[in-house]
């Protein structure tokens, strides 16, 4: 069974490290060595991230503790989590330029 | 002296090089060619190809000149010829003034009064033997550890880079600092998202502004452009990697500084003003991302990467660590070190960092890397503020 490697308590997302398809299991480890067994739901690559909480939209997503985004959409559990699902909230220049619009 | 040292080059000024080299200097890109022809014709000579030095606003000339005395002044280069065109808006009479004030031989030429291209090359080669066979016979003598001054960079990253190869980083910065040598980093925009944590790291409450301070002037610049910079930064092959966002870059970018206190923060054009660990304001990509490390008197870099970033540095050895075991088998003849055990679990991170530690001692004292075994080092240039006009 795959690794999910979970970077901290506070994380909503864990990464892989192969290639995972939907309908198998991984193994979400922590730092401290738990395990538990979790269905996946897409197909995930090597070195991306797989949700283990679910995320509402406009919610943060959380690694290493820190914020790492928001999310677009309605994160399930066991799904990919991604550049279709969540967004930066830091150097949005197109975010300032629809400000600078609307005044 | 601790017991861990080096076998170095000591110079005039007490800086010790990890390499002896005739740096061929180009007073501004449109002598590059002629640059090229005299490194390509002569032994222990290194070109410093840059893209700078006519038609830029005043700031970004004087800074021109800077980073070119800056290379110059780098403990891995023994001699420098300077290839000047004579209308060029670096500063070449400074540039020659400030290299010949180090004690390092000096010689110039000038590509208009020569009469062009051919008779340059052939009076720059002339030039370039005579500087050659001048530091030839210097010889390596054992230095302390803490003369050594390593640059950090990540490039090409991928999620493996947070968890494998920029954690090693991070333990060997920690222990050069710990042995009383210096350590810089930069890539700015690597910090946006993760700045917080190293504002945490600083020496005093002025540092941790200062860190602020140039991260929001580097988002403030890429916000300017009015779009979202996804894309820019992180770059598709990041995202290809599984980093989704500037902010998962960084947070797994900064892990490579290690966890000492930050002892302060310069300008692209600086050297560090004392031991420790430092953060130099620069971007994030690789050719003027090491130039600001060879500016700041780096004598060695690691460089971590995940999807398999190939560059090296003309004047300075840089050390590939890939935290990513399939792209470390896929380019093995690229990366120096397989950091990608330490992703997989089956080493520890002291194993790695203490593997890497014990080469970087063995680069300082002449070994070379697989990147300096094949010359790729030609691909660099200085980070520019304002625009060509």
């Amino acid at each position: 069974m795959v690794n999910a490697i979970k970077l901290h308590d506070e994380d909503n997302v864990a990464s892989v490290f192969d290639l995972v398809e939907a309908g198998s299991t991984v193994l979400v480890v922590d730092k401290k060595g738990n395990s538990y067994e979790l269905k996946v739901e897409d197909n995930i690559p090597y070195g991306h991230k797989i949700a283990i909480a679910e995320i509402k939209v406009g919610e943060q997503v959380t690694k290493y503790g820190e914020e790492i985004g928001i999310a677009t959409s309605v994160i399930k559990v066991g799904q990919h989590v991604h550049v279709h699902n969540i967004e930066s909230i830091r150097g949005r220049g197109d975010w300032a330029k629809a400000n600078e619009e609307k005044k | 002296m601790s017991k861990h040292t080096f076998m170095g080059y000591v110079r005039k000024d007490g800086s010790v090089g990890t390499r002896n080299y005739v740096a061929i200097l180009p007073s501004v890109v449109c002598v590059n060619e002629v640059v090229e022809s005299i490194v390509h014709n002569t032994n222990m000579t290194q070109g410093i190809i840059h893209h700078q030095g006519c038609c830029q606003t005043p700031p970004d000339l004087e800074r021109t000149t800077e980073c070119l005395i800056k290379i110059g002044q780098n403990p891995n280069v023994g001699a420098i010829l300077i290839v000047s065109l004579g209308c060029e808006g670096v500063d070449t009479d400074r540039l020659e003034a400030e290299l010949r004030a180090t004690g390092k031989p000096v010689d110039r030429i000038n590509v208009q009064e020569l009469g062009g291209t051919s008779r340059s090359i052939q009076v720059g080669m002339d030039k370039a033997q005579a500087l050659i066979r001048e530091i030839a016979q210097m010889q390596r003598t054992e230095v302390d550890i803490s003369h050594l001054t390593m640059g950090i960079k990540c490039g090409a990253s991928d999620t493996t880079s947070g968890i494998g190869s920029n954690p090693v980083i991070g333990y060997v910065a920690d222990k050069i600092v710990d042995l009383g040598g210096t350590v810089i980093f930069g890539e700015t925009t690597e910090f946006i998202g993760a700045e917080h944590i190293l504002q945490r790291r600083a020496r005093t409450p002025e540092i941790a502004d200062s860190i602020k301070f140039i991260v929001d002037r580097m988002e403030d610049r890429a916000k300017a452009i009015g779009v979202d910079m996804r894309k820019g930064q992180p770059t598709p092959g990041n995202i290809a990697g599984g980093l989704s966002t500037i902010e998962e870059k960084s947070l797994g970018a900064i892990v490579k500084s290690g966890t000492r206190p930050i002892d302060g923060v310069i300008e692209y054009t600086d050297v560090p003003k004392g031991k420790g660990l430092w953060v130099k304001d620069s971007p994030g990509r690789e050719i003027e991302l090491m130039s600001g490390m060879a500016i700041g008197g780096a004598q060695v870099i690691l460089f971590s990467t995940g999807r398999g970033a190939p560059q090296g540095f003309p004047v300075v050895p840089v050390i590939k660590i890939c935290g990513n075991p399939i792209t470390y088998e896929r380019m093995i003849h690229d990366m120096d070190i397989n950091a990608g055990l330490l992703t997989t679990g089956e080493r520890t991170l002291e194993q790695v960092g203490e593997e890497v530690f014990e080469m970087l001692l063995r680069v300082a004292s002449g070994e070379v890397t697989k990147g300096e075994a094949i010359k790729y080092n030609k691909s660099m240039d200085f980070y520019m503020l304002g625009p060509v006009i």
